[in-house]
């Protein structure tokens, strides 16, 4: 426990995860992009035969963008603020190294098969589960052995006490862990069947509508404890160390961290209101989903209060402005989804864009957003050179803004009207609309979200080229920096 | 009384059993403050105060510990 001198913290795997979360940051939001102007422009589908469809495309690009850029933040971020505040370093153990080694390659293996495997058409049609069985088994092992070096690192902390970002990441492993297991629960049929069609194939271990159940319950989990979960883990250590401000108050995180762990777990049944599942766990549902508004507000205000006082921060350093707008986004679209929520707005919103456009104010300006000035904020202590340049971060910062504001508002019209649209009747109760007079209202709304992404992928790039001019180029720097990060 | 209808119930009284607990946790946070038995808001410093070398915020048992050394 005697301070030794020579001790670095050691960002070997923090490194190797930046770079997985840009490439896959980049592919996703390609993909994303290539959907949305399938949406507008239905020709665009035949460019890579059965591999350029709308169908086989969409999985890939939610799977790419969650399972590829979002985890590849969550556990480089993980493995770079989990040693600082547990002050230990990685290379103090040979064993944590060892396994986040082991688990970071086999996270490659699996993220690669993930695309092959999808781009083929192997899928279990359900949402954020399409992986099939082999590829289930190898998560397992991936997550377990992230547990492993998670705790393993706890286990030799000299900071007894647990920093609030650790609780979010260790809930972020076991909520995953639990409602993983649970959704994937199924049987291979080559060999149930004694060698009968492919080995890739398996169903499902519930039907109907417990399958249903079990399928929400982890889907709106999976933003529960991947696109919030760790991401606001995240904002407790990157806001307060970038701004030099510690955490407004420390007690309100705390609450809002066991609020959020026991409310998310019970809301999951709003994807179902008006299916077959019984009354009083829709209503529940719908309760609970209104009851998130109190731990998501209560984080999102801590941050904002964090930064009392120091607002003139907001306009001179530009990872200030992405971390504000993310928990500003992250507010907006925890006030949007408990609205969906209610059972008479969700019998308009069910079905309609006004769904995708509520998912990306939240992954686009909340999750991506962290997740970029995370990674930023990273930079010069991992790589010990300066930002490459102040400016390009300005200019990415108000193309994406920009791109996510035309995202949502687009899909909120959409939304909306196409909701109105399908539920219209004449005075006689017959439909007013086909469904095709939907799809002709729309086509600008969705020529507004293609060009949305076009602007929203510009900005990745210039976020990517940023951080390999960082790595390769930028002007070293002599020593760490301590709170703002240093840019040219 | 069908499984449905005590399903209903177990989760309502969950529910109000976890508020209470709730409320209890406000108060319990802000009562070990005021009688000196524990101070949340210096762990606020272990974001910033992140340095290997720094000195621990806290060196002994998880959150608790009315000791000193921290700054
Ligand atoms: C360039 C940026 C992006 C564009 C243009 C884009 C576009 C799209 C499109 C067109 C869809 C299908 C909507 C439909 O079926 O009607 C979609 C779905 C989805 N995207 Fe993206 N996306 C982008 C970035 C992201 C990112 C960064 C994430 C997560 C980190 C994400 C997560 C999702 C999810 C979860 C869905 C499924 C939504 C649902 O089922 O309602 N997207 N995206």
């Amino acid at each position: 426990m005697q301070s030794n001198a020579a001790l670095e913290y050691d960002y070997t795997i923090a490194k190797l995860y930046t770079y997985t979360a840009i490439l896959f940051g980049f592919v996703g939001m390609l993909i994303g992009t290539l959907i949305a102007a399938q949406l507008a422009f239905p020709d665009l589908n035949y460019l890579l035969g059965e591999y350029g469809t709308f169908s086989r495309l969409r999985p890939l690009h939610t799977n790419v963008v969650i399972y590829g850029f979002t985890v590849s933040g969550i556990f480089a971020t993980f493995y770079y603020l989990a040693q600082r505040v547990l002050k230990v370093s990685m290379a103090e153990s040979k064993f944590v190294m060892f396994i986040a080694k082991l688990q970071f390659f086999l996270y490659l293996v699996a993220a690669t098969a993930l695309v092959v495997t999808e781009l083929m058409g192997y899928t279990q049609s359900k949402e954020y589960a399409q992986m099939e069985w082999p590829l289930d088994l190898l998560i397992v092992v991936i997550w377990v052995l992230w547990g492993i070096a998670m705790f393993a690192l706890i286990g030799i902390r000299r900071e007894k006490a647990l920093y609030i970002s650790m609780w979010y990441f260790i809930a972020c492993f076991l909520g995953v862990a639990m409602l993983y297991l649970f959704n994937n629960m199924a049987v291979p049929t080559y060999f149930a069947s004694g060698g009968v069609g492919s080995i890739m194939h398996s169903v499902s271990m519930y039907s109907g509508t417990n399958d249903a159940l079990v399928q929400w319950w982890w889907g709106h989990n999976a933003v529960a404890f991947v696109f919030t979960v760790p991401i606001v883990g995240m904002i407790y250590y990157f806001l307060p160390k970038e701004s030099g401000q510690s955490v407004y108050s420390y007690k309100l995180s705390l609450l809002s961290f066991w609020g959020l762990m026991f409310v998310y777990l019970w809301a999951g049944s709003h994807h179902l209101l008006w299916s077959t599942v019984p009354d009083w766990m829709q209503t529940m549902g719908s309760i609970f989903s209104v009851v998130l508004i109190l731990p998501s507000w209560g984080s999102a205000i801590n941050m904002l209060l964090t930064m009392k006082g120091e607002w003139n921060q907001l306009t001179d350093n530009p990872l200030i402005k992405f971390m504000v707008l993310a928990s500003t986004f992250y507010m907006l679209s925890t006030l949007e989804g408990p609205i969906q929520a209610v059972k008479s707005v969700n019998a308009i919103a069910h079905f309609t864009d006004w769904i995708p456009g509520h998912v990306h104010d939240g992954v686009l300006g909340w999750v991506a957003f962290m997740i970029m000035a995370a990674l930023f904020h990273m930079a010069p202590r991992m790589f010990k050179r300066e930002i490459f340049s102040k400016n390009l971060i300005e200019a990415q910062f108000w193309i994406q803004t920009t791109a996510v504001v035309l995202y949502f508002t687009s899909m909120w019209i959409a939304g909306i009207t196409q909701g109105m649209m399908w539920r219209a009747v004449d005075e006689y109760g017959n439909l007013m609309y086909s469904f095709i007079d939907t799809v002709t209202v729309l086509h600008p709304y969705y020529a507004i979200r293609a060009l949305s992404g076009v602007l929203f992928l510009t900005g990745f790039v210039m976020f990517a080229y940023n951080m390999i001019k960082t790595m390769t180029s930028a002007k070293e720097l002599t020593e760490e920096p301590q709170f703002r990060s240093p840019m040219a | 009384m069908g499984i449905r209808e005590l399903q209903g119930y177990a989760t309502f009284f969950m529910t109000i059993i976890f508020v209470v607990l709730m409320y209890g946790y406000i108060l319990y946070l802000y009562r070990s403050e005021k009688k000196g038995e524990k101070d949340y808001e210096k762990l606020g410093n272990i974001a910033l105060d992140d340095e290997i070398t720094s000195t621990p915020i806290n060196t002994t048992d998880p959150i608790s510990d009315e000791k000193k050394g921290a700054k």
